[in-house]
Parts: structure tokens; C-alpha cells; sequence
């Protein structure tokens, strides 16, 4: 096994009241490739954010070469030679490949750049990857794939010895995939030292020497890639103690209808043919890692993004739900991860947010009827337990808990029965959290309504669902019964590629 | 792969849209002077010329801020202020000729660097910045020059010279249109700005992703600052244009020019969401908007007309732009 080229020793990092990395410990070989594993959170990218001058560290040590190292930018580490792959990709679609991989650097004539040294530049390296690119094509005309390979073009360009890939298969055809290991195969021989942060369990076993595994923002261990089980890092990932006390059966009585049936569902790349149903006072929980297509599947369902196949049934009743107002409707209410972007009119008053959604019933003519307005808001802001001076008060001043309610709200004053929770207490504190689990029991048990929840956070999944829908990569890979739901069970699934 | 069908449908895309103007210029060419015969005579395409000159070169200029993504309002009333300051040192203050040229050149690139700081500093919406400095320059430039309207010196007097640089007369009374020759010149050059050199490539990539650039190691606000100066030195050329071509120039007006200028910028390719945009294709978009405002009056269409018309190639234009980025 190679020598350590990289170390990091008892890395520390704060945000204003999370602590993102608790003493983490990392070690970097020359000539392998390390898998960096967790589950979403768990303080992957920051580590290596911090790794690369993103973001400072707050304690600890990096040590690079034999020697102790702080980079304030990434500019910094890459003239060093850590350089980072991102899983978004920083193109300028406008330039060709070659002006994009020499972009801040070019060759030049006198006062001209030089594009002919620059192509024949690109060409070497690409020579060199093995890779067929034509330099002068215009960036935005490459695929996704191809794109990402200019990128690791890039990155070589810049004599790197340590290569950071940030998820990068994912946005990768099964051929592209096959590409890139082959890349990073010679990447490997030439003795650099790989970076590897992916969630697929099969690429880790094919790909990586040993795996370094994350959990809460803490290094939980290593292990020899060829030494272990699925089992065994799955196990890593998820082995912290659940204290909040899980469902441990379903509440939702035998003989409860199906209010929600959705049928063969495709919707582009990230919903491939979902099935589910959803039963009355049930709490439907989705779970899976980022991007495993949960969000899409439920926008495509309340009518946001387009459909290309699949049957919506209500009740039993087949409805169409072309546009979000069908499925508002029908009574379905959508309550957005991204609240303030989706969720409410910060600027308003929660009175106005409430009956934002079907103001037409609080209109008397061509006015809007205060009255009434004020009437079902103060009902509801009762109902709901919505912490805030007045009913004028302005959504903005309120917390992130009970903004959140004002959209429960919103959804509740327009009758839905069906409430989709997507990421329900994502950027909500630990003890409004609280409140919001009640608030959920409570409209399943007392108000009759059914919910979907989609949720990143493995307790919230335990501790809520009735019933838990796994998806991966767009794909439905199972369904479980609270009764029988484990978070390895869960984990197995949600990484579970065909 | 399919890089060489790629390549192929690039280079087809942008001769497509230089043709279809090149196509329409042709057709309207032919319209008027079927129309009209009395369009088909040399003055006219004098008077055509001379129209062209200062909105062209404000033109190439607002095709950079165009290009990263941004615009710059401020040089219709910039241009006024700048040529009628220039000229009142000259007629006013008894400053030799080269000083008001110099600084009817160095007040459009002070103006283009202060929106360019403005805008890349304190990140403030590009239309916003220019709507005020384009306010600010209106006014400005009357105080400056106490009211007075501008005159740059006329043909026979001392420093007459100035009026043949654009409109030479030979000795039998022809008239040659040399500024044309100018014209070719600095688009060559400019040309070779935009695509050759790093100011080009980073206008360019600023307006396609600046982020992008700046992780790249890239001084961003620099290039971006140098945009906008582009836009102001090239005003200040359009000042002297202007005050080369016409009699007076009166205080307060201009408000419009610019315009003009990013309009025939827009007809000729440039993107208004940035990353794209030539020399070439504001020129023609400029030929188009000249051809336009002389060719109207010969077939009896008035000034209201030549507006509506312009608005109406105008919104054709970006339409269709946005379809073409949408589809990106």
C-alpha cells in the first residue's frame, strides 16, 4: 500500500448551532483510492470543503507532503495540487473545452491567447485519460458526462496529486461510469492519491481500496474494501442510538380505505414507474438519499413537473392532475422542503398567507371579506397551536417551526386532505420539531387527513411512518411495514441500484 | 463520437442568423429603391453613413456589457455630455483641440468605470446602475457646459479638420464617406478583442458563468470593471462622432441613443442572458436600424413609423434569442 500523502487530524467545524465535524480524522495513500461514506449530512462535502479553503476549520490539524498546511481558497489548494471534481459542474457553456479547462491560465502570443497551443493542450490530456473530445466544441453541445470528463481534464491540468470526486457517478450513464473508473484506474497507477464520496455500494466494492465512513458530522472508522460486507458499512453508517422512541407498529387501522393510488408513475429521468398507495390516517413515509427521486415523484403527483405515463386515483376514482391547481382540487396540499421559497409570502400577514390557496371563498363581491378571513385564520392558528402575537403579524418574524405551520394552514383553511410533507422540519429546531411530529399525529388521528412524508433524516422516517416507501434512483426498491423496518433494511434498500 | 456534427451545426447556426440579416438588409435595400428612386443616389448613402457612425460605435461598445450578462444605459445621455463638455473647453475655455478630445474620451471611460464598479463591487442590477448614471450624465453634462449648446469647430475654421475625419470633400466636391473606413478598422480590431485576447474571453465568460470563473482562480471584478469601460470609451468615440457629424449638439438630449445601439446589438446575435455576442453582428444589426431610420422617409413613413418598426424587428429579435437559450 502506498505512503500517506494526506492527513487530517481532529478536524473541528461549527455553523451557528451545529457542530457540522466533530474531531474528524482522515488519511489520504498515494496510489488509492478511498471511499468517504455517510449518510446525507453526515459531513462529507464540509470535510472536504474544509480540506480544499472553502470553508476554515475551527480545530485540527492538515498535514499535505509531510507538512502542516491551511488553504484560505480553493484557488490555494489547487496550485498545490488538491483539486476537486464537483458534482455540480462549473462550466461556462458558451467557450469551447479547451478555453474552459485553461480558463484564468492561458497560453499566450504576445497579447493574443494562443487557442491553437490550448486545443493542442487539451488534446494531450485527453490523450492521456483516453478520452475522445474534441477541444474546440462548444461546451453546452457536450453531454453531462462529457462534461465531467473535461472536468477531471481540468483537474490533471493542474498537476494534481490528490483528486476529491464528489459524487461523481451521478449524474452518469451506466457506459459514462465505466469511463470514469477506467480514468480513475490510471489516475491510481500514476500514484495519485483518489477521494472517492459516492452513496452506490457496488461502485465503492469496485472501485475503492478502503472505506472511511462518517456518521453526524463524526469519523466512525475504516475498513479494507475488499475486507468487508455491504453489511458491515451499512452498519457503520446507521449505527448511532435512535433515543427518540420509533413507531413500532402501524396506527392506522386495518380496514382504512385507499385514499391515494398512484399507478405506473414515469416522470423523466428520476421517476422510472412508482407505485404506492396511500391509506386513510396514514403516514406514508418516502425515504432515500439525496436524489433518489422522491420530490420528483411527489411534484410530478401534485401536477408541478410534467407527467409521461402512469394513473392518479382518488379514492378509487381516476382524476387527471395536469397543473399543482387539478391537484389542489382534488384536495391534495404540497408543503415545499424549500418553505420560503415555495411555502409562504414572508412579507404578508398570516392571515393573508392562509387563504392564499383559495381566496375566491373569502371574496364578497370584488372585496376580499376580512372578516371571514380572520375568522377561519384565528381557527386554525388555534388549531394548530401557532405560536405568534396576532394574526397580523408578518410570516417573516415568525420561527421556522411555526412558518411552517402557516403553510400547514394555508393547506388545512382550503380543505386538502391529503398533506405531502416534503423534508417537514428541515432548517426547524430540535423542540419545534417536536411540534411538528404532534401537529402531524394529530391531523392523521383527529382530522381524519392522510400524509405523505418525504424525509433525509432516518429518525424522522422511524418515527413517523405507518408505513415506509423506499426509493432509489428513481426507482421504487421497496416498502416496508413500520413493524418490520430497520435502518439497515432501510439503508440496503435506498442503495440498491436493479 | 458526434463532436464533428456538433462542430458542423455550431458554424451552420451562426452563418444562419448573419445570413437571415444580411438576407433582410438586401430586401429592404432593394424595397426603398424600388420604391424611391431617389434613395438609390450617393447622398443618400452619405446621409445613411453618417447616421451609422455614432450609434455603431456606441454599438460595439454596450456589446461587451451585453456580452457579460449586463447593459449599459448610460451612454446615449453619456455621449451628449461627453461631447458637448469637449467641445465648450474647446469654444469656452480656449483649450487647445486635443484636450477636449482627450477628455470627451476620458469622461465616457470614467463613467464606464464607475458603472462597471458599481456593478461588480456592489452588485447592484446593471439596468438599475446605468438607468441612474444615464440620469446622472443628462444633467451633468448641461452644468458642466453652463447650458451652453455644443458646437465642435466647423469646416474652414481653425481645427476645421475635424469635420472631414468621418466626411472628407475632395477638391471637385465629391464626398467621401471615409469614416466607413474607420469604421472597418475598429471592428477589425474589436473582432480581434472579443475573440483573441483575455478581455474578450472573460467578457464572454463572466456573462456564461461567472462562478464558475471566479472558482477558476479569475480575477472577476477586473475583467468585469473593464467591460464596462469598453462601453464608456466607446461612448466617448460616439461623442466625437456625433460632434464631428451634426451642427449643434443640444444639452439634455440623447436619452434614446443608446437604444438604438442595444438594440441593433440584440438584432445581431448578442444575447441579453450574456456568454454570446460579435462585432460583426452588432454591425449589421447597426446597418439594419440606420437602414431603417434613412429608408423610411423615402417610401412616407414618418418618424412615429420608423419607431414602431424598429420595436417591432426589435421584439423579434429577442424573441428570438430567449427561444434559442431555452432550448440550451
Amino acid at each position: 500500500m502506498g505512503e500517506v500523502i494526506l492527513t487530517m487530524k481532529g478536524i473541528d467545524k461549527s455553523f451557528p448551532g451545529v457542530r457540522a465535524l466533530d474531531k474528524v480524522d482522515l488519511e489520504v495513500r498515494k496510489g488509492e483510492v478511498l471511499a468517504l461514506m455517510g449518510e446525507n449530512g453526515a459531513g462529507k462535502s464540509t470535510l472536504m470543503k474544509v480540506l480544499t479553503g472553502i470553508y476554515s476549520k475551527d480545530a485540527g490539524t492538515i498535514t499535505y507532503e509531510g507538512r502542516e498546511v491551511t488553504y484560505h481558497n480553493p484557488r490555494e489548494a489547487q496550485a498545490d495540487g488538491i483539486v476537486i471534481v464537483h458534482q455540480e459542474l462549473n462550466m461556462m457553456g458558451h467557450l469551447t473545452v479547451a478555453q474552459n479547462i485553461f480558463i484564468g491560465r492561458e497560453f499566450k502570443k504576445g497579447p493574443f491567447i494562443d487557442d491553437k497551443k490550448m486545443n493542442e493542450e487539451a488534446e494531450k490530456l485527453f490523450k492521456q485519460l483516453n478520452i475522445d473530445i474534441d477541444p474546440k466544441a462548444t461546451m453546452s453541445e457536450l453531454t453531462v458526462g462529457m462534461q465531467q470528463m473535461c472536468e477531471i481534464a481540468k483537474a490533471i491540468s493542474h498537476e494534481a496529486k490528490v483528486i476529491i470526486f464528489d459524487e461523481p457517478s451521478a449524474a452518469l450513464t451506466e457506459a459514462e461510469i465505466e469511463r470514469l473508473f477506467e480514468i480513475i484506474r490510471s489516475l491510481k497507477k500514476q500514484q495519485m492519491g483518489i477521494v472517492y464520496i459516492s452513496h452506490r455500494m457496488d461502485e465503492i466494492k469496485r472501485i475503492t481500496d478502503r472505506v472511511s465512513v462518517m456518521r453526524d458530522g463524526a469519523y466512525v472508522g475504516t475498513l479494507i474494501t475488499e475486507e468487508c460486507t455491504k453489511d458491515d458499512i451499512i452498519n457503520m453508517m446507521v449505527g448511532r442510538v435512535i433515543y427518540e422512541d420509533p413507531k413500532t407498529e402501524s396506527q392506522v387501522p386495518e380496514d382504512a380505505p385507499v385514499v391515494l393510488k398512484v399507478d405506473h408513475l414515469n416522470a423523466g429521468r428520476m421517476v422510472r414507474d412508482v407505485s404506492f398507495e396511500l391509506r386513510k390516517g396514514e403516514i406514508l413515509g418516502f425515504a432515500g438519499l439525496m436524489g433518489a427521486g422522491r420530490t420528483e415523484t411527489l411534484r410530478a403527483v401534485f401536477g408541478a413537473d410534467p407527467k409521461e405515463s402512469g394513473e392518479i386515483f382518488l379514492n378509487g376514482k381516476k382524476i387527471e392532475i395536469k397543473r399543482p391547481q387539478d391537484a389542489v382540487k382534488a384536495g391534495i396540499g404540497y408543503l415545499s422542503e424549500d418553505r420560503k421559497r415555495y411555502g409562504v409570502v414572508l412579507q404578508k400577514t398570516i392571515t393573508e398567507n392562509s387563504t392564499l390557496a383559495c381566496l375566491e371563498e373569502y371574496v364578497k363581491g370584488i372585496f376580499i371579506d376580512g372578516r371571514k378571513e380572520r375568522k377561519v385564520t384565528k381557527k386554525y392558528v388555534d388549531l394548530l397551536k401557532t405560536k405568534t402575537p396576532g394574526i397580523d403579524q408578518l410570516v417573516m418574524n415568525l420561527s421556522g417551526g411555526n412558518q411552517q405551520k402557516v403553510v400547514v394552514a394555508k393547506w388545512l383553511v382550503n380543505n386538502c386532505d391529503i398533506l405531502i410533507f416534503d423534508e417537514p422540519t428541515r432548517g426547524i429546531d430540535v423542540g419545534a420539531k417536536q411540534e411538528i411530529y404532534e401537529l402531524m399525529n394529530k391531523l392523521v388521528k383527529e382530522e381524519g387527513k392522510s400524509i405523505i412524508m418525504i424525509s433525509s433524516e432516518m429518525t424522522e422516517i422511524l418515527r413517523m411512518s405507518d408505513r415506509v416507501v423506499v426509493m432509489c434512483e428513481g426507482k421504487k426498491t421497496g416498502e416496508l411495514d413500520i413493524a418490520e423496518v430497520t435502518q439497515e433494511k432501510i439503508m440496503n434498500l435506498a442503495t440498491m441500484r436493479d | 463520437m458526434n463532436n464533428a456534427k456538433n462542430k458542423s451545426s455550431i458554424i451552420q447556426k451562426i452563418d444562419l442568423q448573419k445570413i437571415v440579416i444580411i438576407s433582410v438588409l438586401v430586401i429592404l435595400f432593394i424595397f426603398f429603391s424600388a420604391m424611391a428612386p431617389t434613395f438609390r443616389k450617393y447622398t443618400t448613402i452619405i446621409t445613411l453613413f453618417g447616421y451609422m457612425y455614432y450609434i455603431l460605435l456606441m454599438a460595439i461598445g454596450v456589446t461587451f456589457p451585453l456580452i457579460t450578462g449586463g447593459v449599459d444605459l448610460s451612454i446615449g445621455t453619456g455621449l451628449v455630455c461627453y461631447s458637448i463638455v469637449g467641445s465648450y473647453l474647446i469654444n469656452h475655455q480656449g483649450m487647445p483641440i486635443w484636450v477636449g478630445i482627450l477628455v470627451t474620451l476620458l469622461l465616457g471611460t470614467a463613467m464606464g468605470a464607475f458603472n462597471g464598479l458599481v456593478v461588480s463591487v456592489l452588485e447592484l442590477p446593471p439596468f438599475i446602475t446605468t438607468l441612474c448614471t444615464m440620469m446622472i450624465a443628462r444633467g451633468l453634462g448641461s452644468i458642466l457646459a453652463g447650458g451652453l449648446t455644443g458646437v465642435w469647430p466647423v469646416a474652414g475654421s481653425q481645427n476645421g479638420w475635424v469635420r472631414s475625419v468621418f466626411r472628407l470633400t475632395l477638391k471637385n466636391g465629391t464626398i467621401i464617406p471615409i469614416g466607413m473606413l474607420w469604421m472597418l478598422i475598429i471592428i477589425a480590431i474589436m473582432t480581434i478583442v472579443l475573440t483573441k485576447t483575455r478581455v474578450g474571453r472573460y467578457t464572454i465568460a463572466i456573462g456564461s458563468n461567472k462562478e464558475a470563473l471566479r472558482l477558476s482562480g479569475v480575477r472577476v471584478i477586473k475583467w468585469h470593471v473593464i467591460a464596462y469601460m469598453i462601453s464608456g470609451f466607446f461612448a466617448g468615440l460616439a461623442a466625437l462622432a456625433y460632434g464631428w457629424t451634426f451642427t449643434t449638439i443640444t444639452p439634455g438630449t440623447g436619452a434614446g441613443f443608446e437604444l438604438d445601439a442595444i438594440g441593433a446589438a440584440i438584432i445581431g446575435g448578442t444575447s441579453m442572458t450574456g456568454g454570446k455576442g460579435s462585432i460583426i453582428g452588432t454591425f449589421l444589426g447597426v446597418l439594419l436600424i440606420s437602414l431603417l431610420k434613412t429608408g423610411l422617409p423615402y417610401v412616407g413613413l414618418q418618424a412615429n413609423w420608423q419607431q414602431i418598426i424598429t420595436g417591432i424587428v426589435l421584439l423579434v429579435a429577442v424573441t428570438v434569442d430567449m427561444i434559442r437559450s431555452k432550448k440550451r
